[in-house]
């Protein structure tokens, strides 16, 4: 096992009232990809600012392949590709100015910088709007050559802010066979997502954030493990059918007592092989329903168990229900 | 995995990183006719409409008008041109842009740098193009080779130290909407209240008083006196010390701001 290369401890980040990083730990391994989960304005970006030099942390320490971000910035710099939550590209100049500049940034010759430009560009089929404005280019487009500018310098380490919101599911595909494709070469990859799948897809480890906090870290494995296998939704026809819904599903509940949001009940199972039953179950009582569905846990879910409350709520004592725990890995 | 780095070590190149920055600022009006407008026809615009529209009412006739316009509409026009430093610079920040140059091993005066050293480009040509329009139309200096090149050297070096005001302006906006609302109030008093198009005395005591005061007519007054005749010395001396004071006052807040912004 490689020696960690992005390390974080204890780092506290404060604007105004607002700690947007509560005392962040984390770990990453060279050669790996490193998911930050959570909900918007968990803590994700301001890490991600952090560790790439742009702010400077109030408290705690952070070092990457053993630079430290607020003593060794310049060092670090020469190390990280940088691709942000909008694609920063120039959108004046063309796709192909875009990577030279950077190239010429970096220090390269204008040759290498022009050899830099070309290469990117046919790796991330731009090459046919290689002469094209950026403004011209589609969503997707954007990302790849917002992608291959932060490759120009061919980075050990590459930080991802949300690189696939907004993007359709055949541009997504795309992008994350890339970045794989990147760590195969042997970058790391630290990257930050709100969605659940895509953390489980890429990540080898992973940390769950929300107010500034990590309330769970682990393998994807390791955490769907303690998340619960399935999510069972229903939704009676009659409200006056709640009660005994609610009575039946709580019978094939993994533990927990099932969770109510409006007319729709939402309950934990283990074992996905209960759904006959519920519906005989449901039969039985006479209860007809509108919407029954199994389905994998979504974020909102992963946050219900690890916090007690849904992604959504910015409620500000989410300490009660929540587990501070390191890497085990 | 034995990663190699190859992003050159050393230090960045500030003069090499302020060029490339100047080429991108520069480029952009190859892909934004509007700015080549704005830069080339705009002026141009200012000249002939202030020349024949006001001309005969000013003066007793547009041609005579000219001579005593031209210089005034000359540094009146090359003060707005800063406003692509303040503008360009809030859209880079907007954008994300200035967070992709933090994160690079570069150096960080370069953003600003560059900025301002495309403005002296377009600076220097919006120059060039009024005074062959107003040449062409009937202009002539007065004051030989020497003059002419004084005074062209005070408007660009004028136009340059109001880039840092405006850079200011462009990184204390949160919006676009904004840096125009805060520019104009910066810039339009200072070239309507001086002595651009009218003569100082025409106008009621208070505002003469912030007329002769203000940094406008000052250099206006000594681009008159380089490319007509007339006294120099005075309203040269008074242009370069406003020149050094603004920008010893915004150069470091522009780039303390510059630091600070996330």
């Amino acid at each position: 096992m490689s020696a960690p290369t992005i390390e974080a401890e204890g780092l506290v980040k404060t604007f105004g009232n607002t700690r947007a990083l509560d005392g962040v730990d984390m770990v990453a391994r060279e050669g790996t990809i490193f998911g930050l989960l959570g909900p918007n304005g968990a803590g994700k970006t301001t890490s991600i600012r952090v560790l790439s030099t742009l702010i400077k942390p109030d408290a705690g320490r952070a070092a990457i392949a053993g630079y430290d971000v607020v003593r060794q910035p310049a060092e670090v710099r020469r190390l990280i590709g940088l691709t942000g939550q909008y694609a920063a590209v120039d959108e004046l100049l063309s796709g192909k100015e875009n990577l030279y500049m950077i190239g010429r940034l970096l220090g390269f010759s204008r040759a290498q910088a022009r050899a830099r430009a070309a290469e990117l560009l046919e790796a991330f089929d731009l090459s046919d709007a290689a002469s094209k404005i950026a403004k011209t280019y589609s969503g997707g487009m954007r990302r790849r050559l917002d992608l291959a500018a932060s490759l120009v310098g061919r980075p050990r380490f590459l930080f991802l802010d949300e690189p696939t919101t907004g993007l359709d599911p055949k541009s997504r595909l795309e992008l994350w066979g890339m970045i794989r494709a990147l760590v195969a070469e042997g970058t790391t990859v630290l990257l930050t997502t709100q969605y659940l799948e895509e953390a489980d897809r890429l990540a080898d480890e992973l940390v769950v954030i929300d107010h500034g906090k990590v309330i769970a870290a682990g393998t994807p494995g390791e955490l769907k493990t303690r998340i619960g296998g399935q999510v069972l939704q229903a939704q009676p026809a009659d409200p006056t059918d709640l009660e005994r819904t609610e009575k039946v599903l709580a019978e094939f509940a993994d533990g927990e007592d099932p969770f109510r949001d409006d007319l729709l009940i939402t309950v934990r199972i283990v074992d996905r092989a209960v759904l006959g039953q519920v519906v005989r179950r449901l039969d039985d009582e006479g209860i007809v329903v509108d919407d029954l569905s199994l389905r994998r846990p979504s974020l909102d879910e992963v946050f219900l168990t690890l916090t007690g409350h849904l992604a959504e709520d910015r409620v500000d004592d989410a300490d009660d229900a929540t587990t501070h725990e390191r890497s085990t890995a | 995995m034995s990663a190699v780095a190859v992003t050159p070590a050393g230090r960045p190149n500030l003069i090499s990183n302020t060029l490339t920055i100047a080429r991108r600022n520069l480029l952009h009006i190859k892909a934004n006719p509007e700015l080549l407008v704005e830069m080339s026809i705009q002026p141009i615009m200012f000249l002939v409409l202030f020349v024949y529209v006001f001309g005969g009412a000013i003066a007793d006739s547009s041609r005579e008008y000219l001579q005593f316009a031209l210089p005034g509409i000359l540094v009146q026009a090359i003060a707005f041109t800063p406003f692509a430093t303040a503008l360009g610079l809030n859209v880079d920040f907007q954008r994300g842009l200035i967070d992709r140059f933090r994160s690079l091993p570069m150096s960080r005066s370069a953003v600003i740098g560059g900025r301002i050293a495309a403005d002296g480009v377009r600076i220097t040509w919006s120059v060039v193009l009024m005074t062959a329009v107003g040449m062409a139309l009937g202009f002539r200096f007065q004051n030989g080779l020497a003059g002419a090149i004084g005074a062209f050297a005070v408007v660009i070096g004028f136009g340059l130290s109001l880039c840092w005001p405006m850079a200011f302006v462009g990184i204390v906006s949160r919006t676009t909407e904004s840096v125009n609302t805060l520019g104009f109030l910066l810039i339009l008093p200072l070239t309507f209240a001086s002595s651009a198009f009218v003569r100082v005395e025409t106008m009621p005591g208070w505002l003469q008083a912030f007329a002769e005061i203000n940094p406008v007519t000052q250099v206006i007054d000594a681009v008159r006196g380089l490319m007509l005749g007339g006294p120099v010395a005075q309203p040269v001396l008074a242009s370069v010390a406003w020149m050094v004071g603004i920008q010893a006052v915004f150069a470091p807040l522009a780039i303390l701001r510059y630091r600070r912004r996330t």
